[in-house]
């Protein structure tokens, strides 16, 4: 860890020059490093120290969990834990876990195939009422997700449409930002001069936009993916309204529920161990994605800030 | 911007001889349309229709005698004296205004300072502090709940080792901060992301400027980088204003360890969803739904009014 460098690869020449500079010049350089490395790595301590916890606290037994020192390992029961947890109530975690990973991909593809046809549409194309439509599901943004829940429930209901994958997929498949995001992207990224040579030669439309602009819109389409992703996955409201069986379950609502169960059973007759080592088995996914997916984020966060 | 894609479409279409002209625009733009129309439909379905119906719903009662029945804006004006409701209200606005700047001001610092370069291992911070906003929310709660916890949360434990015992985290007067911890925990290095990209693009020519000017790296930060990060810190804003409005998760599953300090109505949310839920009071639960929405829009716009008035001045 120790290898990582200081200056990020995606800084600009003229910056890399000025840190050369600063670094070889004054010996007081260095000095003025310490006081903020040691800000930052106080505030790391904070942001990592529940997750080592969590690590920690997955290697107990339930014994174990009670008796010994939290920040510290005990006997490393870890393998243990996740057999139980994965074993536990006809394994049920399986299902939640395949449940939130069926969610999250079909969301995610749909979402992003959807938003890059329609952020393209929106780019390069001149039709009637085109901008008011544009400027009306922007406003959308801004309403609340979980105010929507609540009558997408309620209406969902009345067609007697809840409790099934569908009624926790088509919600999510409507991404407001991901459009806003790929036509912005659709504009810089596909050059209409492109278009019309294509259009000369005799393609059509979704030809065009299957074999050409697709793929110039790859990262745009890469960058609303793992938005959506993240999102379905970490969805907790609306599976939490619409689903009243475990068999649909995401970890999420799944994981909330067994604490529950774990909470009021107390003491002894609690099972927090598999609470604890769930929890852990569900993060460990998206972390791994988040730290090798890292330039997505930032490229897609600050195309979202371009204009605010 | 979209004046100037539709110009170069039409010069590119001018291209085309003759009559063929007229022909091809309209079907391009009937093309663009489709394009649009399998997003626009899922839009209208997932969007629009929910709001309609709970609108439609909102102004309707279900009634002992009678049954359903239009009662106008009553569930409304139930709403806005209902003080369980408004109380929610009360207390994420005090979460907000506390909240909101904490979280910001550490992402706004954070950013500074791994853009200055002063700072050894910053990749390091960067995916650090950035790894919790992989968390979900729920799962953040649960984490935090057993971290607060007296069973075998470390605070309880490191309290044991001294002889004492640790603050009660989840009680009358700690939870909403507790709450707000958690939150702090999960966004702020998704905020410090957003505002790192935007510094990473003001170009450098205006650091090389300011440093010929003789500007430190302070002065740097206040005079240059900051003006030029307020689009991003509005987006950053109003994205925590809606989140804060949305609280639902962190109370809903704190409810489970300490039933009496929640209640049925700690957030706006919550008290939708028990509405819904545990009383099957639909009508009122979608007045309420809405009722929160402006009040979420009326919050937002506030910021960006404020914030443009202080730019112009």
């Amino acid at each position: 860890m120790s290898a990582v460098p200081t200056v990020t690869p995606d800084a600009g020449a003229a910056v890399t020059a000025t840190e050369a500079r600063r670094r070889t010049g004054a010996p007081g350089s260095a000095g003025g490093k310490v006081f903020p490395t040691l800000f930052m790595l106080a505030f790391l301590v904070y942001f990592l120290m529940p997750l080592t916890w969590l690590f920690i606290a997955s290697t107990k037994s339930l014994d174990d969990l009670f008796s010994s020192f939290g920040l510290w390992f005990s006997h490393f029961n870890l393998f243990d834990n996740i057999d139980q947890t994965f074993s536990k109530d006809g394994g049920v975690y399986w299902t939640w876990l395949r449940n939130t990973l069926m969610y999250a991909f079909v969301s995610a593809v749909g979402a992003a195939l959807l938003a890059a046809a329609a952020g393209y549409g929106f780019a390069k194309f001149d039709f009637k009422g085109k901008n008011l439509l544009f400027w009306f599901v922007l406003g959308s943004v801004m309403v609340p997700t979980t105010a929507l829940a609540i009558p997408t429930y309620l209406m969902f209901s009345k067609l007697g449409f809840t409790n099934n994958p569908l009624s926790i997929i088509l919600p999510s498949l409507v991404s407001p930002f991901g459009i806003y995001l790929m036509r912005i992207y659709a504009e810089a990224a596909v050059p209409s001069d492109l278009i019309e040579a294509a259009r000369i030669d005799g393609a059509g439309e979704f030809h065009i936009f299957r074999s050409i602009a697709f793929r110039l819109l790859a990262p745009g389409f890469v960058t609303v993916l793992l938005f959506t992703f993240v999102a379905t996955w970490n969805n907790y409201f609306l599976p939490l309204v619409m689903l009243s069986e475990p068999r649909w379950y995401p970890l999420t609502v799944g994981l909330a529920q067994w604490n529950n169960q774990a909470t009021q059973g107390g003491g002894a007759t609690s099972t927090f161990n598999t609470v604890i080592t769930g929890s852990l088995i569900s993060v460990v996914p998206l972390i791994i994605a988040f730290v090798f997916l890292q330039r997505f984020w930032q490229s897609g966060l600050s195309a979202g800030s371009v204009k605010g | 911007m979209t004046d100037a894609t539709a110009t170069a479409d039409i010069t590119a279409t001018a291209r085309v001889p003759g009559g063929r002209r007229k022909r091809a625009g309209t079907r391009h733009s009937f093309a663009g349309f489709l394009f649009t129309a399998p997003f626009m439909v899922l839009f209208l379905a997932m969007f629009i229709a929910p709001l309609l119906y709970a609108l439609y719903l909102s102004l309707y009662r279900e009634q002992l005698v009678g049954g359903n029945t239009f009662v106008g804006l009553d569930n409304y004006k139930e709403g806005l004296s209902d003080t369980q409701f408004t109380d929610g209200l009360k207390r994420v606005g005090l979460f907000l205004i506390v909240q909101v700047p904490v979280m910001l001001g550490l992402a706004l610092l954070f950013a500074l300072i791994l853009d200055s370069g002063k700072v050894w291992f910053a990749r390091l911070y960067r995916v650090g502090i950035f790894i919790p906003y992989a968390v979900p929310t729920a799962i953040a709660a649960l984490l935090w709940g057993f971290i607060y916890g007296r069973d075998f949360g470390p605070f309880a434990d490191l309290a044991d080792k001294l002889g004492t015992s640790a603050p009660n985290f989840l009680g009358d007067r700690t939870m909403l901060w507790s709450i707000a911890n958690v939150s702090t925990w999960t966004y702020t290095g998704y905020n410090m992301i957003i505002l790192f990209a935007a510094l990473r693009s003001i170009p450098s020519e205006l650091y090389e400027a300011a440093a010929v000017d003789g500007a430190g790296p302070v002065r740097t930060a206040m005079h240059i980088k900051l003006p030029l990060l307020r689009p991003a810190l509005l987006l950053c804003a109003i994205f925590s204003v809606i989140g804060s409005f949305q609280l639902f998760a962190e109370p809903n599953i704190f409810y489970h360890i300490a039933p009496q300090v929640i209640g049925k109505a700690y957030t706006p949310n919550l008290y939708v969803y028990n509405l819904a839920f545990a009383d099957q009071r639909l009508n009122y639960a979608a007045a309420l739904s809405f009722l929160l929405g402006i009040v979420v829009f009326a919050v937002s716009y506030v910021v960006m009014y404020a914030s443009r008035r202080q730019e112009a001045r």
